[in-house]
């Protein structure tokens, strides 16, 4: 048996350098007996020298991830940590998966310290209470007592340091203290007294822990879960906690008990004043789409952010109708300004088109999906839906009258014409509307976007085009009459 | 008389206990130490204490004046209740966020107001403080924002540059239930503010094609809460509004809050007790949906009235009623399936995964990742372990149903 003897609780580079030259000298796991004391590195015997001859075998390696394992487990008061370490860093030699092993007991109970750790290092972050005391530079001065379970005072000083870098300030536990001073981080094993602190700002917390918390709600199972008794004596607030549970079912009684009040003055005044002045009723696009914001004559409204309404000039002689806003749409709240809008944009800036010059709509202001994981996947509007949105699509044709309307997939063609058409029978000639319209047939772009072969969206791309081209002309020749 | 800061402390921390949302994580890393003036923020969050009602406190949750214009039926603050009102200045804001941040008692500030004048002048009023907090005194802890559904984009983006994450509580979770009991809200203006704010998001989120740097906009994203147990509305209803909301407008989180007794409640909401068990059952319906790949009508179709069983929690509800579906072999189930296993978080799957390539699983193996064996043993098989067919039990629903309580002597 060897006897290791190390001088620190928690120090891991002395760990590593006693347990490289363990390796090395090929003593096995169950041969070491790890001590904690003052007397210092291989005390009992004679170092294994790592330097007197050079090693034959290389160096031992290990993986990254047992490094930040073992700085977390070092730090564990278990005095079995040092061997279980050990252990493992010689089956790593053999054996270079086993951390993956999530099942392996050495592995299982060197997460379960890593764990530990990571718990007390997590509450010491969160239940240090800081306490100013007189300062004596420019500097407000600031000292914290706090007793962790483990060795974690080195691993925890860091985040203080990072988060409380305007001030002084001092940390006291028994297993150590940390402190920063004009900047200047310092940690040391030696254990501290508790010191007598007192901060009048405690009273000011006090009164807000006591009045965020809810009496009607009292668990407290689940805040002892989480914050143990343990932790209470340096909590400040932890005092209060017997009183408010006791208080907490009377409280909640006197809620019930009382009886409604008349409401004060303030509220009559506010009532009593006269409702927001009623905006003059707007004429025109403005105020069919200001009447189209509040729309509920189907139930979309209520699934989809906003109705989303045509976009052009009050008398466009050309106008693009689409089926239904998209994604993008809705959370814009403009029509065709996704991906579809995209290419409609690319297109017509290819067949001369204008955008700005022709007025854009759908057959349905509102946009209807289904929910798939988190995303929102387009969903056609039934029959009915496209039926009780026409309300506002015939209202969109009466004020804009235009010459020509570029229906654009099935669901537009239908809303116009109030038949289920087969698309390609259609496509691509003029049409007569009433009132003298035209209507040109053509897909929607977002068709192409859905085509999976390159070829074929090219393809595509091009016929809708000369669709566009073909509107574009027909518009442009003086005797623009629909065809038939 | 002019209350005392204690005073006011007291009131407008009274008034802000009924938004349950605390959380200060998610955010971008934030270091003091490099940058100089207070405060940092590490991806995770820190609860610095926890209230005998079980919530965790994070930040200073206050408001910054408990008078409001308008007269939300469900709300303590309402203009037609009869608590006590109070105001604060936004450098005693500040204050106390500094001084509480300081002794380590908070992580930041969540404020939020009662509507006072105009949206528009609360919303100043709120970006004010976040805006000296940050620029006048260099404080890099969190910041938590109520946002005003109508306030101007120019406000709404400013507070999106100085603070962490923006919230706008939708409160009821049907349209019609908010118009019945909040008249002066708007829910397609909600909506449109949170499509608003993830379009902010997304865009800002963006490195810029010049500077390749992201610009700041709440780097911990937007979040709701709904409020349960106020209006008829089932947990279907509510869920699928979560996830409409989660799906339209990309929120972090949705919080529920069971609707609790409030001083001087308004007489159209009879006093009950908090639904604390729906509300807790509404939670890990919700953790299903967001991290264990459920379908939220897969989660509420169990049953007709599509409120959730409170004796089951989801995933052993769905289970039971999908015993086909099991025993799931632990050795070579696909992961979305062992996530399905009641007992099996997300943590003990990614184990289950990774040692699979050493070992053939047995029980006591996930004995050591301190599953519990008595739940999970009906639903899996492993390779010393068969269960009996599930579809044979006919008592497993009573094996997990808590035993009826005794009834205790008066
Ligand atoms: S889809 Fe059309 S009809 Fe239906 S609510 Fe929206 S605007 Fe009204
Ligand atoms: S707007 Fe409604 S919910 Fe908000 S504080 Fe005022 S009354 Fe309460």
């Amino acid at each position: 048996m060897r006897t290791v003897r190390l001088r620190h609780a928690a120090d891991f580079p002395e760990w590593r350098d006693a347990a490289r030259m363990l390796l090395l000298g090929g003593v096995a796991p169950h041969e070491v007996d790890w001590r904690l004391g003052e007397e210092g590195l291989f005390a009992e015997e004679p170092a294994p020298r790592a330097t007197a001859s050079p090693p034959v075998t290389p160096l031992p390696r290990v993986p990254p991830s047992f490094l930040e394992l073992a700085e977390a487990v070092i730090c564990h008061s278990d005095p079995a940590r040092f061997e279980l370490l050990y252990r493992m860093i010689a089956r790593l030699q053999v054996d270079r998966q086993l951390l993956s092993d999530r099942m392996d007991r050495d592995v299982v109970a060197a997460r379960r310290l890593e764990k530990a750790v990571r718990r007390d290092a997590h509450k010491m972050t969160a239940f240090l209470r800081f306490r100013e005391v007189p300062a004596e530079g420019a500097r407000r001065r600031f000292v914290a007592w706090f007793e962790p379970d483990h060795h974690i005072v080195g691993r925890t000083a860091p985040f203080f340091a990072r988060r409380f870098a305007d001030m002084d300030w001092m940390i006291l536990t028994p297993k150590g203290s940390a402190s920063l001073t004009d900047g200047a981080l310092r940690v040391s094993e030696a254990p501290a007294q508790k010191p007598d602190l007192a901060d009048p700002t405690d009273a000011l917390w006090l009164t807000y822990y006591r009045n965020i918390f809810n009496p009607a709600r009292l668990k407290v199972k689940a805040m002892m879960a989480e914050m143990p008794k343990k932790y209470w004596a340096n909590l400040p607030e932890a005092a209060l906690i017997p009183d408010l549970i006791a208080q907490a079912p009377a409280r909640v009684a006197a809620m019930a008990e009382q009886a409604a009040r008349r409401p004060p003055a303030f509220h009559d005044r506010i009532q009593a004043r006269a409702p927001a002045e009623p905006l003059p009723p707007m004429e025109g696009l403005a105020g069919l789409r200001a009447e189209a914001r509040g729309c509920t004559r189907c139930p979309l409204h209520c699934q989809a952010t906003q109705t989303v309404f045509g976009e052009g000039p009050e008398h466009a002689s050309l106008m693009f109708l689409g089926e239904q806003p998209g994604d993008e749409e809705d959370l814009e709240g403009r029509p065709f300004v996704g991906p579809a809008g995209r290419i409609l944009d690319d297109t017509m800036r290819q067949a001369g088109l204008d955008r700005s010059a022709a007025y854009v709509t759908n057959a349905v202001k509102h946009f209807k999906y289904e929910l798939r994981g988190k995303r929102r996947i387009h969903q056609s509007p039934s029959s009915g839906e496209v039926e009780q949105c026409r309300w506002w699509l015939d209202r969109e044709m009466a004020l804009i009258r235009p010459k020509l309307v570029v229906a654009m997939g099935r669901t537009a063609v239908s809303a116009l014409t109030g038949k289920v058409p087969k698309l390609a029978d259609l496509r691509g000639r003029l049409h007569a509307l009433d009132a003298g319209r035209a209507m040109i047939v053509t897909v929607h772009p977002s068709y192409l976007l859905r085509l999976p072969d390159a070829r074929a969206r090219g393809r595509e791309a091009i016929r809708f085009r000369e669709d566009l081209e073909a509107a574009r002309d027909w518009l442009s020749s003086p005797t623009s009459s629909p065809a038939r | 008389m002019q209350r005392t800061l204690t005073e006011r402390l007291a009131i407008l921390s009274d008034a802000a206990k009924y938004d349950a949302s605390c959380a200060s994580s998610g955010t971008e890393k934030r270091d003091s130490a490099r940058s100089g003036g207070l405060g940092s923020t590490e991806g995770s969050g820190i609860c610095h204490a926890y209230a005998p009602d079980g919530r965790c406190i994070s930040l200073l949750k206050i408001l910054l004046t408990n008078f409001c214009i308008y007269d939300c039926a469900y709300c303590i603050n309402r203009s037609s209740s009869n608590v006590a009102r109070a105001r604060f200045t936004a450098e005693e804001v500040i204050w106390l966020t500094l001084e509480f941040y300081r002794r380590n008692y908070i992580e930041g500030l969540f404020l939020s107001s009662g509507i006072i004048r105009s949206s528009d002048h609360t919303m100043e009023q709120m970006v004010r403080v976040a805006r000296e907090l940050r620029t006048t005194h260099g404080f890099r802890g969190y910041i938590h924002l109520k946002t005003i559904p109508e306030a101007s984009p120019a406000l709404i983006e400013e507070a999106g540059l100085y603070a962490d994450r923006l919230s706008i509580n939708i409160e009821m979770p049907t349209d019609a239930g908010l118009a019945s009991l909040a008249p002066e809200k708007r829910p397609a203006g909600i909506r449109r503010a949170m499509a608003g704010l993830r379009t902010k998001i997304e865009e800002m989120g963006e490195p810029t094609l010049r500077t390749k740097a992201r610009r700041r906009f709440a780097p911990a994203g937007q979040s709701t809460q709904v409020i349960v147990g106020a209006d008829a509305a089932s947990d279907a209803t509510i869920l699928s509004t979560s996830g409409r909301l989660y799906g339209s407008y990309g929120l972090r989180r949705v919080y529920y809050s069971g609707f609790s007794p409030i001083p001087d409640a308004s007489s159209r909401l009879p006093p009950q007790k908090p639904p604390l068990m729906r509300e807790h059952r509404l939670y890990q319906a919700d953790w299903l949906f967001r991290f264990y790949g459920f379908g939220i009508e897969e989660i509420t179709a169990a049953r007709p009235d599509g409120m959730l069983d409170l004796d089951l929690d989801p995933k052993l509800a769905w289970a039971l009623a999908h015993r086909e579906r099991f025993p799931v072999d632990v050795n070579r189930a696909p992961r979305e399936m062992l996530l399905r296993v009641p007992g099996f978080g997300v943590k003990v799957v990614q184990a289950i995964l990774a040692a699979r390539r050493h070992r053939r699983v047995r029980l006591e193996d996930l004995g050591r990742l301190r599953v519990s064996l008595r739940k999970v043993r009906p639903f899996i098989a492993t390779a010393d372990w068969t269960p009996l067919r599930l579809i044979d039990r006919l008592d497993l629903g009573a094996l997990f149903r808590p035993a009826p309580e005794q009834m205790a002597l008066l």
